[in-house]
């Protein structure tokens, strides 16, 4: 009985490389690298829904069918975030970051990996109430092109609004939060003026290359879905986009201090994961 | 099988009463005992560590949260962090996610449990404990079908009965316990390997 279950278990595996591998080999999408535990238990959900007879069938279902691989892709996109997530991180961002960006000319931000687009709003906000918005072109990029069409929209739910609004007086949020949005009772439409200076484009940190030199990355609760060396790759393209003294922030959860690149960086607040590049010697 | 270690790690849940029911289990432990511990409690999203400070004081087990990738080591017991959901992944490294919650938890027990079952199969031991909703109980469903061991505490015994009685439906439990004789339990699997 174990062997058989063994034997399912080594099947079902091999199944879900072959499709991550036809969805990469298809559309260009690599998944390859990213968590095998998370990766098959989101391939396994779209499973179940899809009503199809194994996984094997899902793959010429993936390969024929663009709705099915556009929701494969949600599926493996990371969607969960909220305004002001982590409000430590945002009230460190405002009082320790904001004022050393102050003082360039220009500032220029990478959001890398924004989803939905609700992180970088709150950027948006923060840097309009400290009067730095005006000199800022915020980079807010994801790999899914559907997910940055949300963003684009900059439309939630009402019902998410409370946990904004919380979220936003946590972090050392200056104003009411409804001065930035419309609601019609059932969602909220931010601020057109807060989206001036934001470019949301697609851009895959798996397999695009630099494009930009910027003041300040965020990225945040992505790494962790990728493996080390991923990671690593990734990092490094953080690297080759900040000048020294740049700004690298990472989730709560996130630690440069296993990546090759750890030595290029300072800490400068560690337990809200924000690390500055060295200047070279 | 004989002379070889059998079980390699023990996968915990618990919610409502969890921290207490901890404490007894962890008091009840041998010191040194070696197999790695995995415990998903409970807890709100922007709790601080006082699990971990409140465990650690027993000085019983190191406790530590569960960081991404770390491989779990012998003798130490990680607790899932707040608001990220714990997997384990075949080489049994630790990843962290923030999917959405599963049974309106985050961390869920079932997500630890599926994935832990699957990385460890029958050398995984699963433990369910006080709770008030039914998180947990597939989780432990899937560490008997593959083999594991599964142990519940004894309903009558618990803080709140709902999750052990839930997972006592879900599967035909092997060890159906008050807490100080699952500690004594996880001691014997302890001694059984040497």
């Amino acid at each position: 009985m174990k062997r058989n279950q063994d034997e399912q278990l080594e099947n079902q595996d091999i199944e879900i490389r072959l499709l991550i591998e036809a969805i990469f080999q298809k559309y260009g999408y690599d998944f390859r690298n990213y968590s095998q535990a998370h990766i098959k238990r989101r391939i396994l959900n779209r499973f179940v829904l899809s009503g199809l007879k194994n996984i094997s069938e899902m793959i010429h279902e993936a390969l024929c069918n663009h709705k099915f691989v556009d929701q494969i892709l949600m599926d493996l996109s990371i969607t969960v975030t909220e305004m002001f997530r982590d409000p430590g991180f945002y009230k460190a961002l405002r009082e320790e970051i904001l004022p050393i960006l102050q003082t360039y000319p220009f500032i220029k931000i990478w959001h890398a990996g924004c989803s939905s687009g609700e992180e970088v709003y709150s950027m948006a906000i923060m840097l309009k109430e400290e009067g730095l918005y005006g000199k800022t072109q915020i980079y807010a990029t994801d790999f899914n092109p559907l997910i940055i069409k949300q963003a684009k929209e900059g439309i939630y739910p009402m019902n998410r609004i409370k946990d904004f609004t919380l979220n936003y007086q946590k972090s050392g949020g200056k104003r009411a939060f409804s001065d930035y949005y419309t609601s019609n009772g059932e969602s909220a439409r931010l601020l057109e003026s807060l989206k001036k200076n934001i470019v949301f484009a697609t851009h895959n940190l798996v397999t695009d290359s630099v494009f930009a030199e910027v003041n300040l990355v965020v990225c945040r609760n992505v790494l962790i879905y990728f493996d080390r060396g991923l990671q690593d790759k990734v990092i490094g393209l953080f690297v080759d986009s900040l000048p020294g003294g740049g700004v690298l922030c990472l989730g709560s959860k996130e630690n440069l201090q296993f990546s090759a690149h750890y030595a290029q960086f300072n800490p400068l607040i560690a337990n809200e994961k924000i690390y500055i590049k060295k200047y070279p010697n | 099988m004989t002379g070889k270690r059998r079980y390699e790690a023990v996968v915990i849940g618990s919610s409502a009463g969890g921290l207490n029911a901890l404490k007894t289990l962890f008091m009840g432990l041998d010191s040194g005992f070696r197999l790695p511990l995995i415990i998903v409690q409970h807890i709100s999203p922007d709790s601080d560590n006082y699990l971990i400070h409140i465990l650690n004081d027993l000085r019983k087990l190191r406790v530590k949260e569960a960081d991404e990738k770390e491989i779990p080591m012998p003798g130490v017991a990680y607790i899932a962090p707040p608001n990220y959901h714990l997997l384990v992944e075949p080489d049994h490294s630790f990843t962290l996610t923030v999917d959405e919650r599963v049974n309106y938890a985050r961390p869920s027990i079932d997500v630890l449990f599926e994935t832990a079952a699957e990385a460890y199969r029958h050398k995984l031991v699963g433990i369910i404990l006080t709770g008030a909703n039914s998180d947990g109980s597939k989780g432990l469903k899937r560490i008997k079908e593959l083999g594991g061991l599964v142990i519940v505490q004894d309903p009558d015994t618990a803080e709140v009965d709902s999750m052990p009685r839930a997972a006592i439906l879900a599967t035909a439990v092997d060890h159906l316990l008050p807490l100080d004789e699952i500690a004594t339990l996880l001691n014997k699997l302890e001694d059984e390997k040497k």
